[in-house]
């Protein structure tokens, strides 16, 4: 299943316009190929499950209920971010629990590394919205986000600026492409040729609040229904996110939207005042053991299985990429 | 000597849960490196993917625990009226295919703890219905005996509340649940949080542990799992071997007979 390109391609085709090919494509054309990228929607972000998400560049916070490898292979992506996307903020990410929850910082500090422990006083200096709500938690200062609303449109600016095609709203098949080589990041709609790909819907919230503004993403621990809230400026938070392992596409329902809203204001009773602006659902894509692929088949390189780290993972899967057809790894299986 | 429940012999102590994994290839080497046969499996949106796209193409959590081996063990955890139980066990035999039923009622969604009165009404429906039901309950004798009356083979005593982690919080009233059902297979289900807890159970004589916070939320759960499933095979084999009493007081093991006589 793995064999060498023979020499460098000449183009290079990318289908799927979510953070795996819009970051994809980008580092392909930075590194000197013909980069054409297809996206079968019209507009940027729609039916792209990168759209919703939280955008949070978290390798060591991530490391709860993942594998090290996301770690490991998330790093990179704070540089990437930073190169790529001048919106960025580098504040870290604060993490926390109810007191009586004291239980899951400690389980969250043990499995997780590159935090410091926080107290009231450190806790009221970085949040302040947060003043003496909070008597421990953990500080997590190398971490990033970014707003995938800007972030992404962004990515595409910079692929056209660099002599990138972009086709938009024309579903395309990898056979019919005239491109030597074919990149393969449609998500979910690969299920056919990636046999082990399944979907994990995830929901999220956003709401507006003129009272309450955070510097930073911030994880409230929760024996059962922990949430992160990320402010995207203008008083604006995204709130999220569930994982349920189901591929429904359908409007979020009543019980996530509640529980997600409860354990909001679990953060901050004021948050019971704002306004919800918006509620979405997306289907993530992932394997069995939710970790990204880069596998090779012939002309076509499939790079799929983001699952909740489309945001994190994507500049390791493209630099993947980049070093398969540079020759720079031969091989990759 | 296999564990026999339902006429159905099993050999592994330990049943595990698959809510809350990393991923289902953890879940999966958990199972296998822990020789576990039985599992549960919770019929709840969460769990089985068994909507839309997935159902055609088969490629879902469900598809995957299956691919795991293990009997299944479905659940009907979150329910909290005897409709609601019955119903969901209904839909778990035609999805899963199998009579097991891990029966819970939940009387407050915060405590977790088992509505007895409901779990009697619904076990006695089940098992009308030919189910084979593994009730979760208390440590109360009482509901034991009513469970039993309705056609239980099997009782499940929780040790703590679920998820909680405390390992066996009432010694006494589980060592005399143990004493009162001699001959019913019995599985302490939820509230163990260590592999020493899971070997203090079955030192007590109880037959098997049933868990899954304890290794899905681990730093490694598959190599949690290993170690539970140690503790757990370590528990049954010094009950078996019938081990000593306390003792005031010092006893030596060496014989003070015989004694080289050095003064």
């Amino acid at each position: 299943m793995s064999k060498q390109f023979e020499g460098r391609p000449r183009s290079i085709g990318v289908i799927g316009g979510g953070v795996a090919g819009l970051v994809t494509a980008l580092s392909l054309k930075a590194a000197g190929f013909n980069v054409h990228l297809y996206e079968k929607n019209t507009q940027l972000g729609e039916e792209t499950c990168s759209w919703f998400a939280g955008g949070m560049i978290a390798p060591w916070c991530e490391r709860d209920g993942a594998d090290d490898m996301v770690r490991d292979r998330g790093v990179e992506a704070l540089t990437w971010w930073a190169e790529h996307c001048e919106t960025i903020s580098q504040n870290g990410s604060l993490v926390l629990s109810a007191a009586r929850d004291r239980s899951e910082v400690i389980r969250f500090s043990r499995l997780t590394q590159e935090h410091i422990s926080v107290g009231e006083r450190e806790i009221n200096d970085l949040e302040s919205a947060l003043s003496g709500r909070f008597q421990e938690g953990l500080f997590y200062p190398r971490e990033a986000h970014i707003d995938p609303r800007i972030a992404l449109p962004e990515l595409e600016r910079r692929f056209l600026k660099a002599g990138g095609e972009v086709t938009r709203g024309q579903e395309v098949i990898a056979d019919d492409l005239l491109e030597e080589v074919i990149v393969d990041c449609r998500g979910l709609s690969a299920r056919r040729e990636l046999k082990t790909l399944r979907g994990v819907r995830g929901e999220m919230i956003r709401i507006h609040s003129s009272e309450v503004s955070f510097s930073r993403p911030i994880r409230l621990l929760h024996p059962r229904q922990p949430v992160y809230v990320v402010p995207r400026g203008n008083g604006i938070l995204m709130v999220g996110a569930t994982s349920i392992e189901s591929d429904c596409h359908a409007p979020v329902t009543v019980r996530s939207a509640y529980e997600l809203l409860e354990a909001v204001q679990r953060l901050h009773p004021a948050l019971g005042e704002a306004s919800i602006i918006e509620m979405s659902a997306g289907v993530r894509p992932a394997l069995p053991n939710n970790i990204p692929n880069v596998e090779q088949r012939g002309r076509i390189i499939y790079a799929n299985g983001l699952y909740r780290h489309g945001f994190l993972l994507s500049p390791w899967c493209a630099r993947q990429i980049v070093e398969l057809l540079q020759g720079a790894k031969g091989t990759v299986v | 000597m296999a564990l026999n429940l339902y006429d159905c012999e099993i050999e592994s102590r330990f049943l595990l849960g698959t809510a809350r994994y990393p991923s289902p290839t953890i879940l999966k080497s958990a199972i296998k490196a822990a020789g576990v046969e039985v599992v549960t499996v919770s019929l709840r949106r969460e769990s089985l993917g068994l909507s839309g796209e997935a159902k055609a193409t088969g490629q879902n959590f469900w598809s995957l625990i299956s691919q795991s081996g293990a009997r299944i063990l479905p659940n009907t955890a979150g329910c909290h009226s005897v409709k609601e139980a019955v119903t969901t066990a209904q839909m778990a035999r035609e999805v899963m295919g199998t009579n097991w039923i891990k029966l819970e009622v939940i009387s407050d969604d915060v405590a977790l703890n088992p509505d007895v009165f409901g779990l009697v009404d619904a076990a006695r429906i089940l098992i009308e219905e030919g189910f084979n039901v593994f009730p979760y309950t208390t440590a109360d004798l009482g509901v034991g005996e009513r469970l039993v009356r309705a056609g239980c083979k099997v009782l499940m005593p929780w040790a703590a509340p679920i998820g909680s982690g405390q390992g066996l919080s009432d010694r006494n009233a589980l060592q005399a649940y143990r004493q009162h059902f001699a001959s019913v297979p019995l599985i302490i289900d939820a509230g163990i949080g260590r592999p020493s807890q899971a070997s203090e159970a079955m030192e007590m004589g109880f037959d098997a542990v049933l868990l899954n916070s304890a290794v899905s939320r681990a730093g490694d759960p598959v190599l949690m799992a290993q170690a539970f499933a140690q503790a757990i095979e370590a528990g049954h084999a010094a009950y078996k071997a019938c081990p000593i009493e306390p003792y005031q007081g010092a006893m030596p093991s060496s014989p003070l007979m015989g004694r080289a006589d050095l003064s």
